[in-house]
């Protein structure tokens, strides 16, 4: 488990992270939003112990990470962002250096090291020279030190930047996977990712936690939440769109598209009508003989969510 | 001829290598050897030990062939080979440690190595040993010197030897100078150039012609003192044939004052 209480990072005149807070147990999977510089990097690099806060108080497992910090660090797995490595070492030579110094000798240290290539489908490059791979296999190699030792804490800041897409894939269902036995926290900007492996989300901006909840939840925070989008033919544009407006679950109608013998555009319901507006526009369209060609209801959108939250700071 | 060799040098320095490989593998911590060994393994697997083991060995010895006149001078010492160790380390200790903690904060491997369950202490002297080792082969590798020596006549061993130790130890403190350099910059190019000038500064304290100068000016207390600060000033003793602590303890606590330095400024460096 991760406890972080109240913790405060100040570089100078600026507040980097401002009194945050927030607890993850075992089997979550915490996914760390936010736009560049909202404090996602800095609140992961307190809470692995390479900067000390200005504030408050982490613990892993129980484990200060000030006062008992090599105990905490023990339990710690970390891939810092852009994936550092020494350059002039093998993928194979790495991961063993990663393991002795995490105290691991002989056969449990090649031990760990052939598991770790195995889980981060590092076999082909073992050999290879670190300053020789490309970018997604320096990211795998990152990562495949942060598991070397199954850790219990997991964290992992942007664990999927600079992938391929097929890479990606493969490395949001490794945290799927490892979710269920351990906790992890990573950071990403990328939203998809956080419907894909997250349990729970919070959305950090100007140092500042502003959302935390199951993905689900956060999505139906969005004002595209319950909104339809509809295009019908059968009357001219301008009919269907008055038709649409005299619903009382509809609020407003905003048109995508509109002819002669067609109409497309998306409906935005009034409080009560809420989840309602389908149903209405369908049987409005039975009544009036109009031929449905789409009837799609929102369920919002995270990147919507996102910029509602965070949309601050882009303003200054 | 040889079996001097083997007795004035190679005996005391493989009882030394020995002596350093038991303490490092059983008194300090094992996370002091894993560091030490990666540290001497990038060492060699780049060109960079190299290159400087062979500029230091071309260099001592020209300068001391050449310019020193070893063979003419017709003396069985080595003092025209030793008095340009200080002007020669002045360069090659910064550029064998301008990597030590330079690259690992620009490469970003500083973040990785200071959340592993390892003491910061334990990788500031793995790294610092192991540049240590670069010094020493570069050290032993001018054996043929010696050689040269013995060969010309009947060299008073101890003395020389005596100078190996003085020429080691300065080495090892301008690396340690080195290090606290590298531990302010990203840049290997801005270490190097800081690290050679505090180095100068080093030797020009107490170098003759500057203490002369500041006699002269400023009176002979203050041109003592500042002397007192000069790496020349101590080395100078080795060389001499004279092992007396307060040079020994001059060089130690500028090699064990700059790793302190190393370590406050890594830890500022990330709070």
């Amino acid at each position: 488990m991760i406890e972080v209480t109240n913790l405060t990072k100040v570089f100078g005149a600026k507040v980097a992270v401002d009194n945050i807070s927030f607890r993850v147990e075992k089997g979550e999977v915490l996914g760390f939003l936010g736009p560049n510089g909202a404090g996602k990097s800095t609140t992961m690099r307190m809470v692995t112990g390479y900067l000390p806060p200005t504030g408050g108080t982490v613990t892993i497992e129980g484990n200060d990470i000030v006062d008992a910090e090599l105990a905490a660090k023990v339990k710690i797995g970390y891939l810092p962002e852009n994936a550092p490595l020494y350059n002039d070492m093998s993928v194979e030579d790495f991961l063993a250096f990663c393991a002795e110094v995490r105290g691991m000798s002989g056969v449990e240290r090649s031990k760990a090291v052939d598991r770790a290539l195995d889980t981060c489908f590092l076999q082909p490059v073992r050999h290879q020279s670190i300053d020789t791979l490309s970018k997604g296999y320096r990211h795998r190699t990152c990562f495949a030190q942060s598991i070397i030792h199954d850790p219990d804490v997991l964290i992992l800041d942007e664990p999927t930047d600079g992938l391929d897409p097929n890479q990606k894939h493969e490395v949001r269902g490794l945290i799927r996977r490892m979710g269920e036995k351990k906790v992890i926290i990573f950071s990403t900007h990328i939203l998809e990712e956080v419907e894909a492996a997250c349990t729970r989300a919070i959305v950090i901006d100007r140092g500042k936690v502003v959302a935390d909840g199951t993905p689900a939840e956060l999505k139906s925070k969005s004002t595209a939440a319950g909104q339809v989008r509809v295009r019908a033919t059968g009357l001219a544009g301008t009919g269907i769109r008055q038709e649409l407006e005299k619903l009382s679950e509809v609020k407003s109608v905003t048109v995508i598209d509109s002819g002669d013998n067609y109409f497309s555009g998306v409906c935005e319901a009034t409080k009560a009508g809420n989840g309602e507006v389908s149903k209405a526009v369908f049987r409005m369209c039975v009544d009036r003989k109009l031929v449905l060609e789409e009837l799609s209801p929102e369920e919002g959108r995270l990147d919507d969510v996102f910029r509602e939250m965070t949309r601050s700071d882009t303003e200054d | 001829m040889i079996w001097n060799l083997i007795q004035y040098y190679i005996f005391p320095s493989a009882l030394v290598a020995v002596v350093f490989l038991v303490v490092l593998r059983f008194a300090l911590p094992r996370g002091v050897m894993t560091v030490f060994k990666r540290e001497l393994k990038s060492f060699f697997q780049s060109p960079i030990a190299y290159v400087c083991v062979v500029i230091f060995l071309l260099v001592s010895g020209g300068l001391a062939f050449f310019f020193g006149n070893l063979i003419e001078f017709n003396e069985a010492s080595l003092l025209v080979f030793f008095q340009w160790h200080p002007w020669i380390y002045m360069v090659i200790a910064p550029a064998i440690g301008m990597r030590l903690w330079s690259e690992e904060q620009r490469m970003g491997t500083v973040e990785l190595i200071m959340t592993m369950p390892i003491a910061p202490w334990q990788v500031i002297l793995g790294k610092f040993l192991a540049a240590m080792v670069v010094i020493f082969v570069a050290l032993a590798l001018t054996f043929p010197a010696v050689l040269t020596i013995d060969y010309l006549g009947e060299p008073d061993h101890g003395a020389v030897f005596a100078g190996y130790v003085g020429s080691f130890l300065l080495g090892v403190s301008f690396l340690g100078v080195t290090s606290a350099v590298s531990a302010f910059s990203r840049s290997q190019v801005v270490t190097l150039l800081i690290s050679v000038a505090l180095c100068m500064f080093l030797n020009l304290a107490g170098f003759d012609p500057v203490t002369g100068f500041l006699r002269n000016v400023f009176g002979e207390s203050i041109a003592e003192g500042v002397a007192s600060f000069g790496t020349m000033t101590h080395f100078t003793e080795f060389t001499k044939g004279i092992i007396v602590s307060r040079d020994l303890i001059f060089f130690l606590s500028v090699t064990v004052l700059s790793l302190f330095v190393t370590s406050a400024v890594l830890r500022a460096k990330r709070a």
